[in-house]
């Protein structure tokens, strides 16, 4: 039976020892390139989203005093100054009732918030696209108002992302290794097959095969062993990325916004079998052409 | 056959070929040979027939001169117009060059697949020439399980089954007794009575004596030309199926010499095709 692109070969490259190793080292390589895709695609996803969500916006918090009365002067003066600079769209004291609500989860229920030693809040929303000199408004309220402090979420904000962006980078170094060492391992086969093989090519040669018709066995070879190793890796993958997107949404999605492929990425790890299985036809078809333009 | 022009098949000026740098094996070698024309290239061991005929059949470059096969100049040819020259010549290796994983089919296919020929076509063709050459019930057998003389066949069918306007071989008489070199030199002169050129190496100066025809000889390194010690065939005419038929009926007692004794492992190999192998009607049927 000779299926759809296998097709008949002259070179007896199904019986080499090294193609039977050749899918399980695709095998591996593909599942380490599902995950780390996988992995890529989550991350990007929650930096992206936690950058847009956070940045744009400060808060100021004026530390309370014993006297309510002078946090109420304090807290006026520094609606004055934020009313007066421009780069900032909008401003929100945080009330009793939202600050109870932030609370909860950690004090339980408040009765009386008054007790409470708690900073007044104020939430302020830049315009979108405008940089705020934080230090700068800092300084003008400490002119006017004592005791009073300036946090754009940088800091954490900045470290986080930038972890998520360097693991993100680690992921991405990972898939360019993967694709070198599959390139790697099919110059290897393939130099091995041409060695095995080198008196049939060489016959092949004579007889007036063009150097295509003799590439071509070795392509469709290693497209069939990599589609194979492929699916194998995509196989032991996704239930890999699922578990672990599946614990992570146990978590209430608290820190770990959103721990799952879109759409539009399971197609995207639905392709690397066929990517690696491409990457293995280009690479031997390379590896066969180059060695045979030495011949005359 | 299209060889209407004289313009020699292929051509060496001043070839000189060494392995590396070592000493010359071929020096200033000057020859052309003509459309259908049958040439012996005769030499000791070691005089450089096999690097010859490697030149001729595109193996090797040469180390210095020109060399045109069909009217083109090896070097001046770019490299993948290289095979569509190599498919106009048939290469009856020495040590034959089958291909053991494959079997007889499609050892003898390989030139017609190679060329994109039709898998139908292909059939078609090396059914029949495999008839010819006595080895149809043998088309699934793979060459290690076939008798020398019978790879020997395998060997040749797959050299004409591309049709080709030149076939060389490399000592096809070297394995086989003088009987069955005749069988085989029959063939040979057939094949060129229908227009291809052949090119016979050996050093059997018995099968070339007694045949006559141009011969190449080398000589340390170097090559002289010297003409048929008997006129050799005329060019094909429209009459040539029945003649041949008689040359070949004449020749038939003279190639069967030896007593029975000797001659019976040779019929052994020959089974079942006796009467197609020198049977000159089927081989103008294939061609």
């Amino acid at each position: 039976m000779k299926f759809l692109f296998i097709g008949r070969s002259d070179l007896a490259l199904d019986r080499d020892a090294h193609s039977r190793f050749l899918p399980w080292l695709i095998a591996f390589m593909v599942f380490l390139a599902v995950l780390a895709l996988a992995g890529m695609l989550i991350l990007k996803e929650v930096a992206a989203r936690w950058d847009h969500g956070v940045s744009g916006t400060l808060s100021v918090q004026i530390s309370p005093t014993e006297d309510p009365t002078n946090d109420e002067v304090r807290m006026g003066e520094t609606l004055k100054i934020l009313a007066a600079t421009p780069e900032i769209e909008r401003y929100e004291v945080i009330d009793d009732a939202r600050m109870k609500g932030l609370l909860k989860p950690w004090l339980g229920d408040i009765e009386d918030m008054a007790e409470l030693p708690l900073p007044q809040l104020v939430d302020v929303e830049l315009k979108s696209g405008e940089h705020l000199d934080t230090t700068a408004l800092e300084d003008r309220l400490a002119q006017k108002v004592d005791g009073v402090s300036v946090d754009d979420h940088q800091v954490w904000l900045e470290r986080l992302v930038n972890l998520i962006r360097t693991v993100q980078g680690v992921a991405t170094l990972i898939l360019l290794f993967i694709a070198f060492a599959t390139v790697g391992t099919v110059v290897f086969t393939t130099r091995t097959g041409l060695a095995i093989h080198r008196e049939a090519i060489e016959v092949l040669h004579l007889i007036g095969a063009q150097d295509t018709y003799i590439a071509g066995q070795f392509s469709k070879r290693a497209l069939m062993l990599g589609l194979k190793g492929g699916v194998f890796g995509l196989v032991l993958g996704v239930p890999t990325i699922a578990s672990v997107g599946y614990l992570a949404r146990r978590m209430d999605g608290f820190l770990l916004p959103s721990m799952q492929l879109q759409p539009e990425h399971w197609i995207g790890v639905g392709i690397l079998p066929l990517l690696v299985a491409g990457i293995a036809m280009v690479t031997a078809r390379a590896t066969v052409m180059r060695t045979l333009a030495r011949m005359l | 056959m299209n060889l209407q022009s004289d313009e020699p098949i292929v051509r060496f000026e001043n070839v000189g070929l060494r392995y590396g740098l070592g000493p010359e094996v071929l020096q200033d070698v000057n020859f052309s040979l003509q459309p259908s024309s049958f040439h012996f290239l005769i030499g000791e061991s070691g005089a450089g027939k096999s690097s010859l005929l490697k030149l001729i059949y595109l193996a090797f470059k040469p180390s210095r001169g020109m060399i045109s096969l069909f009217g083109r100049d090896i070097a001046m040819t770019p490299r993948e117009d290289l095979p569509a020259l190599r498919r106009k010549v048939g290469v009856v290796f020495q040590e034959f060059r089958l291909l053991n994983h494959l079997s007889t089919f499609d050892n003898v296919a390989l030139p017609l697949r190679v060329a994109g020929t039709k898998e139908s076509e292909v059939r078609k063709h090396v059914e029949e020439l495999l008839a010819w050459v006595g080895l149809k019930d043998h088309m699934q057998a793979r060459p290690p399980t076939l008798s020398g003389g019978q790879q020997q066949r395998v060997s040749i069918a797959r050299a004409i089954i591309g049709r080709p306007r030149l076939l060389l071989a490399d000592e096809p008489t070297g394995n086989v007794d003088d009987d069955m070199g005749f069988r085989l030199m029959h063939l040979f002169e057939e094949l060129n009575r229908l227009g291809t050129s052949v090119v016979i190496a050996t050093h059997n100066m018995h099968l070339v004596e007694r045949l006559g025809h141009r011969q190449l000889r080398l000589e340390n390194g170097h090559l002289n030309v010297r003409e048929a010690v008997k006129p050799a065939q005329s060019t094909p005419s429209p009459a040539v199926s029945q003649k041949v038929k008689e040359t070949a009926a004449d020749r038939a007692p003279q190639t069967h010499p030896t007593p029975a004794s000797v001659k019976k492992p040779i019929e052994d190999d020959f089974k079942g095709s006796a009467e197609t192998f020198g049977d000159p009607a089927s081989l103008e049927n294939f061609l």
